[in-house]
């Protein structure tokens, strides 16, 4: 976690509410967030998995690139493919520099008269100096400073959202529409960061307590802070900016190739487009795998993955107790020579080799909204 | 009655000539769902300060580190098996290690009951 002493922190629309119901605040980029609530990461992270949880994630960025040919114009920026995206369509995609690492990962919807996009709080500075620098004359960037965003995330959150707005039940999966839950105008996207079915939400920040608390008053529904967030999203195999991938990894590495499409493999026109379609033809030199330890200690980011002879092959990005599946849970890099399923690897832990083995980055299954 | 605290949040329950260790409730409160628990073996020698095992709660691994000098004569297997052992029950059920003490004059230097106390209480 990045933590900016030096400068106060921002503080989110909903803070008085986290205070009152408990939460444990955090410096996380840059804002004083909620990281746990009286229940506890595990608590929260469970009751996520069975019920539906409410996480404020308003730190991230909401950004309107507003004009007909903003899709055209992020495509010079991102490798992923927004001009086939059809209107109330989500996709994930990466800015990438022109080494074909990654500057941020986003989520990207298509509205039509304008894309909306979702950057993580601690580039977001950084990504709207990019855009500003790089996107051209082709479209405006709006940057909704007024509005918080809450991820409802949870196999019930469906049944909970549809009891305000009916329309929500029947959203695709990455797909988007403008709902009203009770008196407020919501921007929702059937997504999220849990491997559970939810939304996010996007509401005027003058409306996201009431609406916070709307959606508290449901039976199914307690919040979460960013601690169960971070242990659903390792069970998914989701990435976490700044640990997973960063400006030293590309897309191909990272295992996030089925995020660019045919077309775009073939037609590049993105930062470091030769790179990414050099790895897609010969294969990364290392790839993000799952590791999974075989004994319970929890392998933590920054331990080093050996072969069975002490070489060190690779490193943990990300790595903690999964709650859901009762044992640790890790994601990191190896030599793609150590990439296969099943391989046998080890882990250093305080000085002690713990023997592993290479798996899915996907720990838990999707419960994703399938229609 | 002679149960002594460290400021590193540990409680010692001397009888005798041995202590009963183990991590306060402020510091399982502190750490949060404990999974993981590692401890040293029966008959490892410790000095005062060593690391004696690692705490692990879903958020973060912690170092315990010896109270007093000694030798470890037994540890608790039911905690291994079963880590929320130091949520659900820190200063009873939960405890790590019993350790037979090599010097009894260490123990004047931790805080009693009342002192550890104030100390938590000056921490916030």
């Amino acid at each position: 976690m990045s933590t900016q002493s030096e400068s106060p922190l921002k503080q989110v629309a909903l803070d008085a509410l986290h205070r009152e119901y408990g939460a444990k605040m955090v410096p996380f980029a840059g804002y004083d967030m909620p990281v746990q609530y009286p229940a506890g990461v595990m608590a929260e992270h469970n009751h996520t998995r069975s019920q539906a949880s409410l996480f404020d994630v308003s730190h991230m960025g909401q950004v309107h690139l507003i004009g007909s040919k903003a899709a055209e114009a992020l495509e010079k920026l991102v490798p992923g493919d927004i001009t086939a995206l059809k209107a109330g369509k989500t996709r994930y995609t990466m800015f990438t520099n022109d080494k074909g690492c990654i500057l941020d990962d986003l989520m990207v919807t298509q509205q039509g008269d304008y894309l909306y996009l979702v950057i993580n709080a601690a580039c977001k500075e950084a990504d709207i100096a990019h855009m500003k620098a790089n996107l051209g004359s082709e479209c405006e960037m709006k940057i909704l400073e007024d509005r918080s965003l809450l991820a409802l995330q949870g196999p019930k959150a469906a049944e909970v959202l549809s009891r305000f707005a009916n329309p929500a039940r029947h959203m695709g999966f990455m797909s988007a529409a403008k709902l009203h839950i009770g008196e407020f105008e919501c921007f929702i996207t059937r997504s999220g960061y849990s491997g559970e079915d939810g939304y996010e939400i996007s509401v005027p920040d003058d409306g996201a307590e009431d609406l916070a608390r709307l959606l508290l008053d449901e039976d199914e529904v307690e919040f979460a802070g960013l601690g169960a967030r971070d242990s659903l999203r390792l069970e998914a195999g989701l990435c976490l900016y700044g640990s997973d991938i960063d400006d030293t990894t590309t897309p191909i590495e990272a295992d996030l190739k089925w995020t660019i499409s045919k077309r775009r493999r073939e037609q590049g026109g993105f930062p470091g487009a030769d790179i990414i379609q050099q790895q897609i033809a010969e294969g990364p030199p290392r790839l993000r795998v799952g590791i999974k330890p075989e004994g319970r200690a929890p392998a933590r980011a920054h331990t080093e993955i050996t072969d069975n002879i002490g070489t060190v092959i690779g490193e943990i990005t990300s790595g903690g107790f999964g709650p859901t599946l009762g044992a640790p849970v890790a994601m990191g890099y190896v030599d793609s020579a150590f990439a296969a399923h099943g391989t046998d690897v080890s882990l250093l832990v305080r000085g002690k080799s713990l023997p592993a083995k290479v798996t899915s980055t996907i720990f838990v299954k999707h419960n994703y909204y399938s229609g | 009655m002679s149960i002594k605290f460290t400021n590193d949040h540990e409680w010692v329950d001397v009888d005798g000539d041995t202590a009963t260790v183990g991590i306060t409730n402020y510091a399982q409160e502190q750490l949060g769902d404990i999974v993981f628990v590692e401890l040293p073996d029966v008959g490892d020698t410790m000095d005062q300060g060593d690391e004696t095992g690692v705490i692990e709660s879903v958020k973060a691994a912690s170092e315990v580190y010896a109270p007093v000098s000694g030798e470890i004569t037994e540890i608790n297997g039911d905690l291994t098996d079963d880590p929320a052992l130091a949520n659900s029950s820190a200063e009873a059920d939960g405890w790590m290690y019993k350790i037979k003490l090599s010097d009894t004059g260490q123990l004047d230097d931790l805080m009693d009951k009342g002192a550890y106390d104030t100390y938590v209480g000056e921490l916030g």
